[in-house]
């Protein structure tokens, strides 16, 4: 076990149970679907006046969407104050791949219409099979990049 | 009446995002380098996250609607909007790239914030660019063609 999980893996179960919760529970209470890359279109409803960002659906769910989020920032910061290190969280992954690597994925995601969590958590749970082959796609394409990076020598 | 049911969907849409940001980072997605060590197939943690998260999901999304006709709180269950088009695998092979160079997805890129990882700003900018793009992108190829003549 521990090659494949060298940090541990009770970690990872338990986080990975948490998250299921939270998504379990907004749908029992509310129906909606915790898919987290939508926030960064309905977002712009609310300074963009285009109407690709007014449809009805984004006005009509950009304000749980932003209360979401706002659970996600709480949450972590609960188990920062409580099981997290006493320093804040720091990457050494430098701002230019932050900040190029999010604009591609930002559009890759709007385009196929959900990330990690609306495809893979929420899409896989619905039993999409286009949800399953958009995960096994991003994760390829995810491995050939970060392999390329690692094989000419950008660390981490 | 509506008023008091908005604010008790509020509540229970924070509190739902609290359990899966306090996941995010309990089970460390909210560490780039724990994403990249994943990527590069040094530690298959993302694999038991996944697992678990969706273990529950498919609990509560299969199970729900058969309990109930509607949500807790009202509302209606929604369903899942996933289609077989050509965007959905163009744009998941972009979001790979952009996964597997930054080490974030917006999840954890938002979650990070509150374990105070200010970096995670360049990661946000990021994605709000990128789905600003996507946004006018879409409209220019969506929009009515030129009545043609005759």
């Amino acid at each position: 076990m521990s090659h494949l999980f060298p940090l541990g893996w009770q970690h990872y179960l338990a986080g990975g149970l948490c998250i299921g919760l939270g998504v379990a529970l907004l749908y029992l209470a509310t129906g909606r679907l915790a898919g987290m890359s939508s926030v960064f279109t309905s977002s712009w409803s609310y300074v963009s006046m285009r109407a690709v960002f007014r449809q009805p659906r984004w006005l009509a769910s950009r304000a749980w969407r932003l209360q979401l989020a706002l659970g996600l920032v709480l949450g972590a910061a609960l188990w920062w104050l409580t099981l997290g290190p006493a320093e804040p969280m720091s990457t050494g992954v430098p701002a230019w791949r932050l900040l190029l690597g999010g604009v591609i994925a930002g559009f890759g995601a709007r385009l196929a219409g959900g990330c990690t969590s609306g495809h893979g958590i929420c899409g896989i749970g619905s039993l999409k099979l286009p949800s399953l082959l958009a995960v096994l796609t991003f994760m390829a394409t995810g491995f050939v990049a970060a392999q390329w990076l690692a094989a000419v020598g950008v660390a981490p | 009446m509506s008023g008091a049911r908005e604010t008790r969907q509020a509540l229970a849409t924070v509190a739902a995002g609290a359990l899966f940001g306090f996941g995010l980072a309990l089970s460390g997605m909210i560490r780039p380098e724990v994403i990249l060590s994943f990527l590069q197939f040094r530690d298959w943690g993302l694999m038991l996250v996944m697992g678990g998260a969706l273990a529950v999901t498919l609990f509560a999304y299969q199970l729900a609607p058969r309990w109930r006709r509607a949500p807790l709180l009202g509302g209606i269950f929604e369903a899942h909007t996933a289609s077989m088009q050509r965007g959905t695998f163009i744009g998941s092979a972009l979001f790979g790239v952009g996964w597997g160079l930054s080490g974030v997805c917006p999840g954890p890129a938002i979650a990070g914030l509150g374990a105070g990882n200010l970096q995670m700003l360049w990661v946000i900018a990021g994605l709000a660019t990128g789905a600003w793009l996507q946004g006018v992108l879409a409209s220019l190829s969506a929009a009515p063609a030129v009545p043609q003549e005759g």
